[in-house]
């Protein structure tokens, strides 16, 4: 939880300010008004203030410094690479980098928290305001940022292994997390969801969090409040640590409604710290302001104030990857895709690279980027997620993709050869042009081979060929029949030419 | 030489000894060791004496002389104030909330010490977490200062003088004879008033000389190691030995320690001292100015200059002190919560066991320092406290970087009186806060400060003077200091009673 979130919304937003989004009530119409604080887990092997590591799923306290116990005397010492990463994802999201930013100490008693406090950035955060760019039903709109800062995760607190007693885990105690606060930009559950998924993508892709959303490193505080369109913002609750892209889109629809109740009944809405139930699809009070915490936050005095110089992040953002946003654009622009398949390719690093290594295979003739599309998303992606697979797991490999493509593009084959061909490589692996050679798949463009073809067919249908001349719309059942005498592999613009002209249509 | 005679010696001079094969490590040890078992009793500079330790590590500081393998301090048997975690000797900032606490790790500046070939005689006693200016808030009871004063009539009373604090058992060590020097820390003036209140020298060097990595917390940004010792040179050479870089410790400075020693002896001649107008407080004994005044004349003879100046912001620092130093111990000390070591007083819940914890565990002393500055932290109250206090804490350092510009460093007294009784100021915390009104300054601005012994009070106790020295400036403190031994003498317990 944040308190320095600002509550105020971006003027500017045209999208949001637009409202395609309105909740109805029975008052009237009803705007929601939504931020997100995400907790990031930075990737690093070790932890933000001590060497021990952050590899998950060891047994429990096996990955415990003196520090992270906090023993007597100990004290914390910045973890470089968890600094760097930060800066990265800073300029991933367009933001302002500060060079000089404080460590505060966030003041709490809790048993999984050994040192009575949880080292965070306050006043002077590491990454200041920035901006991404999410597309929600085909429209684009801008979420702004308002920080990012590092800080401290705790420990894990188990009760259930105990009649009396409660254990604590450690192992996660001064992991480092990245809080990234979002404005009050987003005017739907689609938003949020779409902010959070765009969100995750850029952190993967900058390599600077896995957002693996099931081990929780990547969860987010989703803060709602409703207001008539037009009012002043409402008073907001803060749902804590959802921990799916889905329980987000619920979440805020199920609050939503929840605080337009209360309203219309003549109530109000208290600020408070909210859990998300999915299996009840309800939210519930977890403490009121009344009982919230007096953090005391202090800047740590173990710590220096974090400083670097310019060349610093010049140099860290001279190495960053290129980013979704601007692939999506390359792959527009140069390959001729569509927005909506760009943008399919491009929301896993793995998924464009794997488009860009088949399009590299392709020679330059037959280097057609639609094609290699269609196939990477429907026939590829399609069986993958059919069997539960990522990319990473494919039994076609790009080379292979490939070379298919290309005896599309070549017209060495047809498309519905080239599905057969794909069922082939999937089961049984192998090279698509051996394959294709050896199973006589080629597709003939022989015109001897397909006359004799078209001529034993018009021989064996004399009503058809009748009917044809009468309605020649009825062509295409003469193509079929044709392509399958062929065994599927003759090529059928030659037959439509052959036919028309043997039946002189 | 008599087991006497060894104890007697200064650090340099055992030094000097065990090169020249005069004695064995283990003799000298033996002496302490015999020392400390006969008048512990009596002064409670202890609280944990490590006699087999001690000469385990003496056979080996012998091995090596032997070798000719001699490090800068082999074979010199040391107190180790308890503040510094000891790898497998009970460590407990002589808090009962640390219980039997026995670290699994050795603090950077004692790590020095051994691997420089000292020995540990055992675990000095102090003020709970160091909070205290008598060394009456320990857990192990009061430590008796070894100096007696003289009643009305002339003869020594009976009253058990306090040693200063909260490095009391450290500079009751060193006044008796109980070790060659000590480890200490001032965090507002634990090294300099209790050397100050025995008779022996004190050091708090610059924030960031010596590693804080091992030495339990009580306010990160004032906390700084140093030593006790008997004589100027003495602490010259401890120190050395004492402060080093430390990438674990991320305010300690990465820049290489002098040979403060080399210090000792040469001339004054140029050096400007300053002194400040501030420091002339309301209600000062007459004793104290005319002490002052001595110094001033001493080092004037030794070749330096004089120089009025003035110290603008010093009346608000000690108020700012109290207000800096409980919000960060607040904080520092939230992590003795009964859950992983120490003492756990069980309760309902998990809260209740926090609270029975606590409140069994920390001392009267802390747990007011904890509520001071928990309540300075909170919402509503920050600004008007700890951000009030903190630049105060910036206008305390701007008038010392202005005083640079005309001097090199500057002399003040120590303490504003004498070594007062156990139980005079114990039941009046602000009387108690005012013992360190002229020590509490030099910390905010993260200075180095020495007291060196100067004179007797007129109820025949010892009395000290401090010399304030630029960043990372002690070698001129060194210089000085021993200016002023040289003139003044040393001033070694006159009787030994305890024993």
């Amino acid at each position: 939880m944040t308190t320095v979130t600002k509550a105020v919304p971006m003027q500017d937003n045209a999208a949001a300010a637009k409202s395609p989004n309105l909740i109805k009530g029975n008052t009237g119409d009803w705007e929601v008004v939504i931020g997100l604080e995400v907790h990031a887990q930075v990737n690093s092997r070790s932890k933000l203030f001590s060497g021990s590591s952050t590899a998950f799923g060891a047994a429990p306290n096996s990955h415990v410094s003196l520090v992270d116990a906090a023993m007597p005397g100990m004290l914390p010492v910045i973890n470089a690479e968890c600094v760097a990463q930060a800066v990265r994802t800073g300029l991933g999201l367009n933001a302002q980098i500060n060079l000089k930013s404080v460590f505060d100490r966030k003041n709490y008693f809790y048993p999984d928290l050994p040192q009575g406090y949880q080292i965070s950035q306050y006043k002077q955060p590491i990454v200041g305001e920035g901006r991404i760019e999410i597309d929600v039903d085909g429209a684009s709109m801008k979420v702004g940022i308002e920080r990012l800062h590092l800080e401290q995760d705790a420990g894990k607190s188990i009760h259930d292994q105990h009649p009396e007693f409660s254990y604590v885990d450690l192992n996660r105690s001064g992991v480092a997390l990245m809080e990234i606060v979002s404005k009050p930009d987003m005017r739907s559950a689609k938003q949020a969801q779409a902010y959070v998924t765009k969100l995750r993508t850029i952190l993967r892709y900058l390599g600077t969090c896995d957002g693996d959303m099931e081990k929780g490193n990547l969860r987010a505080d989703v803060n709602v409040s409703v207001r008539k369109p037009g009012a002043a913002l409402g008073t907001r609750c803060e749902i804590k640590n959802v921990n799916s892209i889905r329980f987000i889109g619920q979440a805020v629809d199920v609050e939503a409604r929840r605080q337009i109740e209360i309203i219309e009944d003549g109530g109000k809405i208290d600020q408070e710290t909210r859990l998300f139930d999915p299996v009840k699809g309800e939210t519930r009070s977890m403490r009121s302001k009344e009982e919230a915490h007096d953090y005391r936050y202090f800047p740590d005095p173990d710590l220096l104030p974090l400083e670097f110089k310019p060349e610093f992040v010049a140099g860290l953002k001279a190495k960053l990857p290129e980013l979704p946003d601007a692939k999506k654009a390359r792959f527009v622009k140069d390959f001729g895709l569509s927005n909506y398949d760009a943008g399919v390719l491009v929301a896993e690093r793995e998924n464009a690279d794997y488009f860009e290594a088949v399009l590299s295979t392709l020679k330059d003739g037959t280097r057609d980027g639609k094609t290699a599309a269609n196939w990477v998303i429907n026939e590829l992606f399609g069986r993958l997620n059919k069997e539960s697979k990522d990319v990473g797991a494919s039994p076609v490999s790009a080379a292979q993709l490939g070379s298919l493509v290309g005896l599309i593009g070549d017209s060495t084959i047809s498309g519905k050869i080239a599905k057969d061909v794909f069922e082939i490589l999937w089961a049984e692996g192998g090279d698509p042009a051996e394959i294709v050679e050896s199973r006589g798949m080629k597709q003939v463009t022989d015109t001897g081979a397909i006359e004799k073809a078209v001529d034993e067919i018009i021989a064996a249908n004399p009503d058809k060929v009748a009917q044809v001349i009468a309605k020649p719309t009825m062509l295409g059942w003469f193509v079929g029949q044709v392509i399958k005498q062929t065994g599927g592999k003759a090529a059928p613009a030659t037959v439509n030419e052959i036919l028309k002209k043997k039946l002189g249509i | 030489m008599s087991k006497t005679e060894l104890t007697k010696l200064t650090l340099t001079e055992a030094r000097d000894g065990l090169r020249k094969k005069s004695f064995t490590a283990v003799e000298l040890t033996a002496a302490f060791n015999d020392a400390i078992a006969a008048g512990n009793g009596g002064l409670n500079a202890y609280v944990l004496p490590t006699p087999e330790h001690a000469l385990a590590q003496a056979r080996q500081s012998d091995q090596r002389l032997a070798a000719g393998k001699a490090g800068a301090l082999e074979g010199l048997p040391l107190g180790i104030k308890d503040l510094y975690a000891t790898k497998g000797v009970r460590t407990t900032a002589c808090s009962k909330i640390l219980g039997d606490f026995t670290p699994t790790y050795e603090s950077t500046v004692t790590q020095n010490l051994w691997d420089a070939g000292a020995v540990m005689l055992g675990k000095l006693n102090n003020d709970e977490f160091a909070m205290g200016s008598s060394n009456e808030t320990s857990c192990f009871g009061n430590v008796i200062n070894p100096w007696r004063r003289k009643a009305v009539s002339g003869a020594l009373s009976n009253d058990k003088l306090v040693p200063g604090g909260s490095s009391g058992g450290s500079s009751a060590a060193v006044a008796a004879d109980m070790c060659l020097a000590a480890t200490a820390t001032d965090t507002g003036g634990s090294i300099r008033q209790p050397a100050a209140l025995t008779g022996t020298v004190g050091i708090k060097p610059t924030y960031g000389r010596c590693s804080r990595w091992g030495i339990v917390a009580f306010a990160s940004s004032l906390d700084q190691a140093g030593p006790i010792a008997k004589t100027t040179r003495d602490a010259a050479i401890l120190l050395k030995a004492m402060a080093s870089p430390d990438p674990k410790d991320s305010t300690c400075v990465d820049t290489p320690v002098p040979d403060y020693e080399a210090e000792i002896g040469k001339s004054l001649k140029g050096l400007r001292v300053g002194v400040p107008k501030e420091y002339r407080i309301e209600g000062m004994s007459a004793e104290i100015e005319v002490l002052w005044q001595k110094g001033i004349a001493w080092l004037k003879a030794a070749g330096a200059t004089i120089h009025d100046i003035s110290l603008p912001h010093t009346k608000y620092a000690l108020p700012a002190y109290y207000i800096v130093a409980p919000a960060e111990c607040s904080s520092n000390l939230a992590r003795y919560d009964g859950v992983r070591y120490g003492l756990r007083v069980p309760g309902r819940d998990v809260t209740e066991t926090y609270e029975n914890t606590r409140a069994a565990g920390f001392g009267k002393e802390v747990r007011r320092r904890i509520l001071i500055g928990t309540y300075v932290l909170s919402a509503g109250y920050y600004d008007a406290y700890y951000l009030k206090a903190q630049k105060v804490r910036s206008l305390i350092k701007n008038d010392f970087d202005q005083a640079w510009a005309k001097v090199d460093c500057i002399l003040t007294p120590t303490t504003p009186s004498p070594a007062f009784a156990a139980g005079e100021k114990s039941g009046d915390p602000l009387a108690m806060y005012l013992e360190d009104i002229f020590t509490v300054t030099v910390n905010m601005a993260g200075l180095p400060g020495i007291s060196v012994p100067a004179g007797l009070s007129s109820q025949g106790t010892p009395l000290g003077l401090q010399l304030i020295g630029k960043p990372f400036d002690e070698g001129t403190l060194f210089r000085a200091g021993q200016a002023i031994e040289d003139a003044a003498g040393r001033f070694p317990v006159p009787v030994k009673w305890w024993a």
